[in-house]
């Protein structure tokens, strides 16, 4: 069962979707997921190996660690589609995350207008800030079913030229998230600072 | 109390014990067949005092015995040791002020006490806590006990769990598994029989404060997230009450004896006391007797509660943080777990209460909960128990310093170990050979809020011009939540060898000087033992030959055979107050030939007079 792992110092780091034999789809059901992380841990867990030699335990530590590793990403919708992102050749460094998209230009300016005010010491702002906290909020929730659809639609492509354009087009929603997470971000540290 | 399916087939194997390694209290356990039981001392108490105190001869005083010595010779008497553990001195200044034991000079990475002109880390203290209740489950098992699973706060960072396991192997134990202690007490309740649901464990000790919240799911024990303070706990209440206590004195009797260990710990135990009245009774007396003087008071638990609020609601921020890291709202907590000694304090169970919303869990005894999880987990490790399976997360962020000493993570909070990580490495100078990497732990952005673990240096690299050499580093925690570091040069595919520097802990070989010294102190152990065996022996054998000289088998000897007995009397007197106990032996063997004459006298005595008063 471990010989695959085995030379694992050799070996590049085991691909999570043919760890836990499951098709590249993007949609997964989570609890079959579950049931699938609880079965191989009950096999895996180093705990079933303490009493083994040295060789087996050292296997079993391998492949609990990638075991979890893999479960922790692929749980997560976002991190799921980031790990699809960066195997199918996708460069999705925080670089990506910094230029505003065009159509967030003007809400972006009046969030930093606001801010600067809430720096200088004005408190006049914080129902606006809260609003636009709000509004930033509700877009991050449209996205994330935005997601969900363009998951849906990667998994039902033909071929991997199709299921390729989705997931470019998945990488624009995604860094267009990220933007708007770091601004509910910085808004929340302003907050906490003048909280504390 | 749940029950367990136990699968004792293998029967025969080493057994496994599971130990909690308490502030205040340690305690041993073992699966028996009809589940999890503690293991008394030989005075019946299942609690042994986490307390250790240094004889003049070297060896150690440990427990209750050790408790009694804490007002008669303070400075060698070492009791909280675990607050100390895996920290450096920088770290423990403030609280080592209360403590009437001193940090030996030069202490730097590792905490050193000085106990009255010898230093000891606090491992080493920590070991003979372990050796005694080695020897309590020896003694009870009737078996040798090498293997061991030992309880850790959930929070505890690597150095504090690697120090953990120093302490064992130092007492001569190998530690198969550190097991969190929330997560211990989960596995003692058993929830998961009656309960597909999300628990959540409350552990407020002695020193230490835990919060875990946990999913449980036919027998699968995942720990969602886990939050906490390892420097909070009951001592800081004791530490309060003892502070107002000793400014109180010092008005009172016109003397401030706060700089005087007997008299400190005196208080203490006063304070103790009555902090434990008051978690039953509405008013409680601080009573002290010191040296002729009286000091009493009473204090209500209305002022009680006041006293303490703080640091109960110091609780709370953890517990907060956890539900959110679960991605929980309290009311989704279907079970509240409570743990450790301190959640005895009414204004504590209320707290918890308020918090969760669910009225919490106190069948088992807090005390014993974590010691009682530790023999499942054992059980676990041995494949007795095998429908129950324990996921656990680790407690803090690790990271790597990078440019402008700030920390870039790797494996964040409250993933499922063992967890692992990889990172690529190379060089900024032409040449260069050596890249140092500093491992650091804890949620902040900067290196200087961060705990430092360890700096690791790879050695040996191919000499290439900057940024051509390629070294991926992988870092892996275990199930025990500590880190070890591989490395190997991408170009070559070679394994890199890496040097590892302990920020706040002991290197391999100091452990390993642990050991042997400690063999060396159980030898002396062994000897003093023997010594004290044969003096048992002699003192039957002269008290036998005593009474026999009052009988008159003894006037039937003659006058030669009564002088050789004699002769051996003064032989084995003469050795008897030595500590050689090959010669009270052989001692005791020359007496028992010279006496083999009377023995038989008076053996055929007793037959005649038997035979008298029997009617043939």
């Amino acid at each position: 069962m471990f010989c695959r792992y085995c030379n694992h110092l050799q070996a590049p780091t085991p691909d999570y979707y043919e760890f836990f034999a499951l098709p590249r789809n993007l949609a997964l059901d989570p609890d079959d997921l579950q049931k699938r992380f609880y079965a191989m841990s009950r096999q895996f867990h180093p705990d079933v190996f303490t009493l083994h030699s040295e060789q087996e335990k050292r296997y079993s530590l391998e492949a609990s660690s990638i075991l979890n590793d893999a479960y922790r990403v692929l749980r997560d919708p976002i991190s799921r589609a980031e790990y699809v992102l960066k195997e199918a050749g996708f460069d999705i460094g925080e670089q990506r995350g910094k230029d505003v998209p065009p159509e967030l230009l003007e809400e972006v300016f009046e969030l930093n207008m606001a801010l600067d005010e809430l720096r200088s010491g004005d408190e006049d702002v914080l129902p606006q800030l809260d609003q636009m906290r709000h509004n930033f909020v509700e877009m991050l929730h449209q996205i994330d079913r935005d997601v969900e659809e363009q998951f849906r639609r990667h998994d039902a492509q033909a071929t991997l030229d199709q299921r390729q354009a989705v997931l470019s087009e998945i990488r624009a929603i995604l860094n267009r998230r990220r933007y708007i997470r770091n601004l509910v971000g910085e808004v929340d540290k302003q907050l906490t600072a003048r909280n504390a | 109390m749940s029950t367990f399916q136990i699968d004792f087939s293998s029967a025969g194997k080493k057994r496994i014990v599971g130990i909690d390694l308490g502030t205040t209290n340690s305690l041993v356990a073992f699966m028996d067949l009809t589940g999890p039981e503690v293991i008394p001392g030989a005075d019946g108490s299942l609690l042994l005092p986490s307390i250790a105190s240094l004889n003049d001869d070297g060896t150690f005083t440990v427990g209750n015995d050790a408790r009694r010595l804490l007002i008669d010779r303070p400075a060698r008497t070492v009791y909280s040791v675990k607050r100390l553990m895996g920290r450096g001195v920088a770290d423990v200044q403030d609280e080592v002020k209360l403590f009437p034991f001193r940090i030996a000079e030069g202490s730097e990475s590792v905490i050193r006490l000085d106990l009255g002109g010898r230093s000891f880390t606090p491992p080493e203290i920590s070991a003979q806590v372990l050796r005694e209740l080695k020897q309590r489950a020896e003694a009870y098992l009737n078996e040798e006990v090498t293997q061991a699973v030992i309880t850790v706060p959930a929070y505890f960072n690597d150095a504090q769990r690697q120090a953990t396991k120093d302490a064992g192997r130092i007492a001569g134990l190998e530690v198969l598994r550190l097991v969190n202690e929330p997560t211990a007490a989960s596995l003692a309740y058993g929830l998961d029989k009656r309960n597909e649901g999300v628990v959540a464990v409350y552990d407020l000790g002695g020193g230490t404060f835990d919060i875990s919240i946990l999913r449980l799911h036919e027998g699968i024990f995942e720990v969602l997230a886990t939050n906490g303070d390892t420097h909070l706990g009951g001592d800081d209440i004791d530490n309060r009450l003892l502070s107002i206590a000793l400014e109180d004195i010092a008005t009172e009797w016109g003397e401030d004896v706060s700089h005087r260990g007997d008299a400190v710990q005196t208080v203490r135990r006063a304070v103790i006391e009555a902090k434990e009245a008051l978690s039953t009774a509405p008013a409680a007396q601080i009573d002290v007797e010191f040296q002729g003087r009286k000091y009493q008071r009473e204090i209500t638990r209305e002022l009680f509660e006041n006293l303490i609020r703080d640091i109960v609601d110091r609780t709370l921020g953890p517990c907060r943080q956890a539900l959110r890291d679960a991605n929980l709202d309290p009311e989704h907590i279907d079970e509240v777990v409570l743990v450790g000694g301190s959640t005895r304090i009414p204004l504590v169970r209320s707290a918890v209460e308020t918090l969760f919303r669910a009225k919490p869990h106190t069948e088992l005894n807090p005390d014993e909960v974590v010691a009682l999880g530790a023999a499942v987990q054992a059980a676990i490790l041995s494949g007795d128990v095998q429908d129950k399976l324990l996921l656990d997360v680790t407690p803090l962020s690790l990271g790597i310093e990078t440019m402008g000493g700030v920390v870039s993570k790797l494996i964040h909070r409250n993933s499922t170990i063992p967890a692992s990580a990889t990172e690529v490495f190379t060089t900024s100078v032409d040449g260069q050979q050596n890249v140092l990497i500093h491992v650091l732990q804890g949620e902040r952005e900067l290196v200087k809020d961060c705990r430092s673990l360890a700096r690791f240096d790879l050695k040996g690299m191919e000499p290439m011009p900057a940024g051509m050499a390629r070294v991926e580093v992988r870092f892996l925690i275990d199930a025990n939540g500590i880190l070890s570091v591989t490395a190997r040069d991408l170009r070559s595919g070679k394994e890199q060898s890496v040097e590892v520097k302990p920020s706040y802990g002991l290197t391999d070989e100091q452990v390993e000087a642990m050991i042997m010294e400690s063999y060396e102190m159980a030898e002396e152990d062994f000897k003093a033992r023997q010594v004290r065996e044969a003096r048992v022996e002699a003192d039957n054998i002269l008290a036998a030959i005593e009474k026999a000289k009052a009988n008159d088998a003894w006037l039937d000897l003659s006058d030669e055979e009564r002088q050789g007995v004699d002769l051996a009397l003064n032989e084995l007197h003469v050795v008897y107050h030595g500590d050689d106990h090959n010669l009270i032996r052989d001692r005791i063997e020359k007496l028992d030939n010279a006496t083999r004459r009377l023995a038989e006298n008076m053996m055929n005595s007793a037959v005649r007079n038997a035979l008298k008063g029997t009617k043939i």
